[in-house]
């Protein structure tokens, strides 16, 4: 007897869904395509609601950029629940085992009084900026519109809330996880002259009502000078100063700032690109908060960085230039 | 005097959604590859050469990715293969006359 062993090629009717086919043609999408394009509600709200009566519901007037098509604001992660709780829970791993191994060997205890108090002063407050931002992107997440920009903002969110109580898992290592360096901490954020200007600045972004001038202010420009000036040089001059492994702690922030600036260069990239009247509107918002926020985070550099802080804060500023001439934001001074 | 091999080169692929971006990719950097769907398979044939290039691979995915994730979902290859951190590439050696 012979057996033919015959294989059945069954081809699919469709590819994909009837809106994706519509934006990309007839073939296999992406899952982040799938997740992502055409979700947010665009008809039939109904109702005005009561705190915004001017307005619908969700409305794509709460901010001055106008886009021909929001779907543009991609993620150049291509991050959905998915992929996004997949990737943080590795990271989360990392991270753990880093703390760890720092808990184990005591990297971060014992350490001279001034220093310890120096690393609380400096880093453990930044909880607060990340609660901040945390806030800030919730803003964007609520108000936005369209789901390619708000469920990346709400990833962000939670990213923030990681970094936060990352910052706080360092306070606790210092302390000896009695929680002393929380209370001081956050004195520091309410009291300490050096931190108000940016708490100031923080609660200033609290009252801004446009979503995506928020997110220029918050994840442009108050990020690109937070995260070099605290995980790149102050971070090293409390290394040199002795506590050596504190950068050990300190790389999960580094990391996800590196992996975060290329999801917001492309978001501004996208709206900047798409006409000349959103790259007016950004090249503004992003030359108001540039003043602002220099002015409010040089008196953190001086108190922490020393002799250092005008090299070093010159250094991160240029920086910040040097990203707002690659988006093309510079205004012609 | 040697000549560059001609003969068909290929690499077969699980057809999933790891792997669409790899396949896209490919045909983007090698404009003589012909794709062939069968169920659960794609099959890629290229006369002589095909380049698997990590960084059109990370364009599409918008991650880093490690050339040797290839082969998480390569089901068979045929050819010389040469690798290394940029590129996978999957050749004949030259024939000598």
């Amino acid at each position: 007897m012979q057996v033919d062993i015959k294989t059945a090629s069954v081809k699919p009717i469709r590819n994909t869904f009837a809106h994706l086919e519509r934006r990309f043609g007839d073939k296999p999408a992406s899952r982040y395509q799938e997740a992502t394009c055409d979700l947010q509600s665009e008809v039939n709200f109904h109702y005005k609601p009561l705190w915004d009566p001017t307005r619908e519901m969700y409305d794509k007037a709460r901010t001055a950029i106008a886009m021909s098509d929001w779907y543009d604001l991609k993620d150049p992660r291509q991050f959905y629940y998915g992929t996004y709780t997949m990737t943080r829970a590795r990271w989360q791993d990392g991270a753990d085992r880093q703390m760890h191994f720092i808990e184990q060997g005591g990297l971060l205890q014992g350490l001279p009084q001034d220093l310890h108090d120096r690393i609380v002063a400096a880093l453990v407050t930044l909880r607060h900026y990340e609660w901040g931002a945390n806030t800030n992107n919730a803003h964007i997440s609520a108000y936005g519109w369209g789901a390619a920009i708000t469920q990346a903002a709400m990833m962000n969110t939670m990213d923030r809330l990681a970094m936060a109580q990352h910052l706080s898992r360092i306070g606790l290592l210092l302390d000896g996880a009695i929680g002393t360096s929380l209370p001081a901490a956050k004195r520091e954020w309410l009291e300490a002259d050096a931190w108000q200007g940016l708490r100031r600045e923080i609660e200033n972004m609290f009252v801004t009502r446009d979503w995506f001038e928020l997110l220029v202010a918050q994840n442009l420009v108050a990020d690109a000078l937070i995260y070099p000036l605290f995980f790149g040089h102050i971070d090293a001059e409390l290394s040199a100063q002795g506590a050596h492994s504190i950068r050990l702690a300190t790389e999960l922030l580094t990391r996800w700032q590196d992996e975060n600036v290329r999801w917001v260069d492309a978001v501004i990239k996208a709206a900047a690109r798409d006409s000349d009247a959103n790259q007016v509107l950004l090249a503004g918002w992003t030359a108001k908060w540039r003043e602002a926020l220099v002015g409010a985070c040089r008196p953190l550099a001086e108190r922490f960085l020393g002799s250092d802080a005008a090299d070093s804060f010159g250094n991160v500023v240029a920086a910040l230039d040097a990203r707002i001439v690659r988006l093309g934001l510079e205004t012609g001074t | 005097m040697s000549t560059a091999s001609t003969s068909p080169v290929f690499i077969a692929l699980q057809a999933n959604y790891d792997t669409m971006p790899i396949i896209e990719a490919i045909v983007a950097d090698n404009p003589l590859a012909q794709v062939h769907e069968t169920p659960a398979m794609v099959r890629i044939v290229a006369p002589g050469r095909l380049t698997i290039a990590r960084r059109s691979i990370e364009e599409r995915i918008g991650r880093d990715f490690d050339l040797r994730e290839l082969q998480l979902n390569t089901i068979s290859l045929g050819g010389t293969v040469d690798e290394t951190e940029d590129e996978f590439v999957i050749f004949w050696h030259d024939i000598e006359e």
